[in-house]
């Protein structure tokens, strides 16, 4: 291990990963083969509150490139919509948006 | 098994035969038997009062590993944090929603479901067809089975749960059309 008497380059802080917004955390719902591309849908509507068009949209990416960002926020935020996808059964997880 | 839901003025009913009322009830009590905590309830009253669990690991069984998920991508340690607070709760509303089917289960038929009642069928029709679509390996090309396949009472089962739970989607109203 070397010494060095220059000065130390602080690293990046490590600042709290909730609060930063350009890398906001994502839902992501992956596809399943089990699940009715319906009721997918009507998942989207009820919990999320997107019309028709906008939960299609998402159940349809989910379908045919497996898997889609369902919504972005804050860690805690993603957490909660997570836990809320596998309580309708739908196969989700949280990640940060890098 | 051809009994559907339908439409009618103050909620959603299903006219079921003797044997798909026995069936459903005894899949509900298969959920519940599945999905009742197997562990000993936390000692700490607090932990007891917010649901939070020791279980940290993915499920082994896969078929219930499906019904209780990882919560992070990629991130093992953030998950097994994610499973201690929220497992818990997620087997107990699977549980109630089971218990809630064998309740409706318990009156004559035609089964008659408000709206929360529908939304408790419709978890436990998921959870059921999550359970043996992983048991069945089903993929979403079409199966075909020779006529003296073992799967195929299963196959049917599972197709009949799937039309059980897509007619019972059309009945409900999404609260933003």
């Amino acid at each position: 291990m070397s010494v060095s008497v220059a000065p130390v380059e602080l690293e990046e802080p490590a600042t709290s990963e909730d609060v930063s917004p350009e890398h906001p955390w994502l839902t992501i719902v992956w596809n399943d083969p089990v699940n009715l591309m319906s009721y997918v849908v009507f998942v989207f509507q009820e919990y999320f509150g997107y019309d028709r068009a906008e939960a299609d949209r998402l159940m349809l990416q989910v379908h045919h490139e497996g898997r889609s960002v369902v919504s972005n926020g804050s860690r805690e935020e993603m957490e909660r919509d997570v836990a809320a996808m596998h309580g309708y059964g739908l196969w989700a997880t949280l990640q940060q948006d890098r | 098994m051809t009994a559907v839901f339908a439409s009618s003025h103050d909620g959603v009913v299903l006219e079921l035969e003797e044997l798909e009322r026995q069936i459903l009830d005894d899949l509900a009590q298969q959920v519940i038997g599945l999905l009742e905590p197997d562990e000993a309830p936390p000692t700490d009253p607090l932990a007891a009062m917010v649901g939070i669990g020791t279980e940290t690991e993915l499920p082994d069984d896969p078929a219930l590993a499906r019904l209780l998920p990882d919560g992070f991508t990629d991130d093992p340690a953030a998950s097994a944090e994610f499973r201690r607070f929220t497992e818990v709760g997620l087997r107990q509303r699977k549980v109630l929603d089971a218990q809630e089917v064998r309740r409706s289960l318990e009156a004559a038929s035609p089964v008659r479901l408000d709206a929360d009642q529908a939304r408790r069928w419709l978890g436990f029709l998921n959870d059921v067809r999550l359970l043996l679509g992983t048991r069945l390996s089903v993929t979403e090309e079409p199966v075909e089975l020779a006529e003296d396949d073992p799967r195929l009472p299963l196959f049917g089962l599972y197709g009949w749960l799937g039309v059980l739970q897509e007619t019972l989607v059309e009945s409900l109203t999404p609260r933003h059309p």
